[in-house]
């Protein structure tokens, strides 16, 4: 179950009214490594992960949920009051034709999201790589964006999610340092 | 000194058909470092780790895009 608390992890700000950033955004939306993708990845693969970090992965995978939610506010202020001439100069005619100015899960290049980015092996080391690998990709992901941006307001939340990616990837390293931990350690965290 | 940005030249042929970009870089962010946590490592105030995005300064590593590089100068 979850609770919902009805505001942002973090505040949106979008200063300029480029509805292109939102056609790169919408890769950390319905993307293969965005939020949606690690949100549902983590969410699944908790139920058949020891015990020991069932926990961190309902945590992370929540958070991810939030991020999404980010992601989507961003995407919608690009793009709400964009007129039908920015949005072509954007790219993003083909979208509206298919969708008006709705948010829709699909990557950058317009391909819809599928189950078949996220995998649950059921082996815990094999998941946890994916999903140390799945934040690095993120990670990497927010800096193309950032690059590509030139609104300070918006890299700001980037940033912040981009360090969350960080954060994350640290804990998945640690959950895998815990499964391999040695029987009769002496040591205690 | 210690810096999460690297950089190598690749390698530029005469015949290249666009002009070279001859560094490149790539992060390594500072989870490739650490391990397990140790205990007891330095926070930030939490108000300030809020906006950070986390409560640990080894771990914090802001990215600035090429766009603020002019105003925040050391961001990578």
């Amino acid at each position: 179950m979850w609770i919902y608390e009805k505001k942002l992890q973090y505040p949106v700000r979008v200063s300029t009214c480029n509805p292109k950033l939102a056609k790169y955004l919408i890769e950390q939306y319905g993307g293969a490594d965005g939020e949606l993708a690690a949100a549902l990845r983590y969410l699944n693969q908790r139920y058949t992960i020891p015990d020991k970090v069932m926990g961190l992965l309902t945590d992370i995978g929540t958070e991810e949920l939030a991020h999404l939610e980010m992601i989507a506010t961003m995407v919608y202020k690009l793009t709400k009051d964009a007129t039908l001439e920015q949005l072509k100069e954007a790219g993003l005619d083909a979208h509206y034709v298919d969708h008006d100015r709705a948010l829709f899960y699909h990557n950058a290049a317009g391909v819809p999201f599928t189950a078949t980015y996220i995998q649950a092996k059921g082996d815990p080391i094999t998941d946890l790589y994916e999903d140390i690998a799945a934040e690095e990709k993120a990670r990497a992901t927010y800096q193309w964006i950032i690059n590509m941006s030139d609104d300070p307001d918006l890299n700001d939340g980037l940033r912040f999610l981009r360090e969350r990616e960080i954060i994350h990837a640290q804990r998945f390293r640690e959950a895998v340092e815990i499964l391999k931990e040695e029987r009769d350690r002496k040591k205690f965290f | 000194m210690f810096t999460t940005r690297k950089q190598y030249e690749p390698y530029v042929s005469p015949f290249d058909p666009c002009p070279p970009i001859r560094v490149k870089t790539y992060v390594t962010a500072p989870n490739q470092y650490v391990g397990f946590q140790p205990p007891n490592l330095p926070q930030f105030p939490l108000h300030e780790a809020l906006k950070k995005g986390t409560l640990w300064k080894i771990f914090y590593d802001p990215y600035y895009g090429p766009y603020e590089m002019k105003t925040k100068g050391d961001g990578q």
